[in-house]
């Protein structure tokens, strides 16, 4: 084989790298506003799913601004903070502030006249990060819906959060028991949950570390929106 | 540079294509690539996009790395080869984000994995390094498709058997279920793709008379 010089070699992998870093970031820049909008749609239909609305990637706007009445955030003492764009709060951020820093943003649909309080959530699967959204109906403890996405679970494993068949399980569920005492759904092992308790739903047979991070996730972030709650529940 | 030119599609040329399907199959001969073809089965629609991506990038990267196999020092060439492979990989990534999305969720990860598959590295390595680009190009297509095939030959008993679907839709009737059917719940998990590449193997060995060792 022929041998090169240092200085050959030197050229060659610079002039490699600024040709790959040019092609990359020019197809990053072209392609970015078409992925941005996909995220976009795909959290309007994450939104809507927690309602139990069904939408397409070409509706998804049309009954998003149709549904969602209200968006607004709140703080941890339950005052509005009406300067925040609910949809653009970027939950990752916010969960890594001290807590009486966050902006907890909130979704209020209304589907005939009921109204719904849609609430994200945030959290840590076993790959990566696990977000969804919890509607609660209008005595903000029964579960009217939620949706749960994931970044990158095991497919057929942990990323069974996203079927129809793990999230159908929270419907009707309570995150305030009788004593009014916030307790949020458990998620417990594949098969244990007691089908007559309001307060748990089975985990995923295989997926155990990703259903403990969803269990995990809706305590920590349904349990900061409490004074919010408990305000609302004066005022009516 | 040989006077004659050798027509596009000669018997040489097309064994470049053909053979990786069967005679030396990256998965059931080589045993490469075996990760990802354990990791992206449980569905039929991803391992059939993955496979796809896996052909493109391998067309491609065989291309280029074939084009310019004259200038590059010998020294360096792994990571010449690693920064085109990566560079596709990236590039297939960004545009399914932009124009599959929803595929490119289900995928996830294993996109970016293509680059760590061996099969790549190992046919830039071995042949587009010293070979033409238009015969780098068939042997890309070539391999990748042969990678593909058992991807999705697999998929399709995986999803079968284990999910009771095949490409997302229901093809076991409900009336099974009523009477005690159960979908495999072991054939979503890891180990049993490696039991349906064992299976494809074995089926492969026991047709094709010149893959068996003599003792």
């Amino acid at each position: 084989m022929k041998s090169y010089s240092n200085t050959y070699i030197f050229i060659f992998s610079a002039v490699m790298v600024i040709i790959v870093a040019a092609l990359l970031s020019g197809a990053a820049i072209t392609l970015q506003p078409y992925q941005k909008k996909n995220i976009e749609i795909n959290k309007k239909q994450n939104i809507l799913t927690s309602i139990n609305i069904e939408s397409t990637a070409e509706n998804a706007e049309t009954l998003y601004a149709k549904y969602i009445k209200e968006s607004f955030a709140v703080n941890v003492n339950g005052q509005k903070n009406v300067d925040v764009n609910a949809f653009k709060v970027d939950m990752k951020k916010e969960l890594a502030k001290p807590i009486n820093e966050r902006n907890l943003p909130i979704f209020i649909s209304e589907i005939k006249g009921v109204k719904q309080y849609i609430i994200p959530v945030y959290g840590k699967g076993l790959w990566g990060p696990i977000w969804g959204y919890v509607a609660l109906k209008q005595d903000l403890s029964t579960i009217y819906g939620a949706n749960f996405s994931h970044k990158g679970e095991t497919p057929g494993l942990g990323a069974e959060i996203e079927t129809k068949e793990f999230q159908s399980q929270f419907f009707d569920k309570q995150i305030y028991d009788e004593q009014n005492k916030f307790v949020s759904v458990s998620v417990l092992k594949g098969g244990t949950a007691n089908p007559n308790s309001k307060y748990e739903v089975d985990g995923i047979s295989g997926g155990t570390i990703t259903s403990n991070g969803v269990d995990q996730m809706l305590k920590d972030c349904l349990s900061s929106y409490k004074s919010y709650f408990k305000n609302i529940k004066t005022n009516i | 540079m040989s006077a004659e030119k050798e027509p596009l599609f000669s018997g040489k040329n097309i064994k470049l294509l053909t053979e990786p399907l069967n005679d030396s199959n990256p998965i059931t001969v080589q045993v490469l690539g075996i990760c990802s073809a354990l990791a992206v089965t449980v569905k039929l629609k991803p391992a059939f996009v993955m496979a796809l991506s896996v052909v493109i990038v391998m067309a491609v990267s065989n291309v280029v790395i074939s084009l310019l196999r004259k200038t590059i020092p010998s020294r360096i060439r792994i990571i010449v080869q690693l920064v085109v492979i990566a560079s596709m990989v990236i590039l297939v990534d960004q545009v399914l984000k932009a124009f599959l999305f929803d595929i490119s969720k289900q995928l996830s990860v294993f996109v970016g994995l293509i680059i760590t598959n061996c099969i790549i590295m190992g046919r830039l390595e071995a042949f587009a390094l010293s070979n033409k680009p238009w015969q780098s190009l068939l042997d890309g297509i070539g391999n990748a498709t042969g990678y593909g095939v058992i991807l999705v030959i697999v998929a399709f008993f995986r999803e079968l058997l284990g999910s009771g679907t095949v490409w997302g839709y229901q093809v076991i009737p409900k009336s099974f279920y009523d009477f005690g059917y159960e979908n495999n719940g072991l054939m979503i998990l890891p180990p049993m793709a490696l039991i349906v590449v064992g299976a494809i193997i074995w089926i492969q060995r026991a047709k094709n008379k010149k893959l068996v060792e003599s003792n």
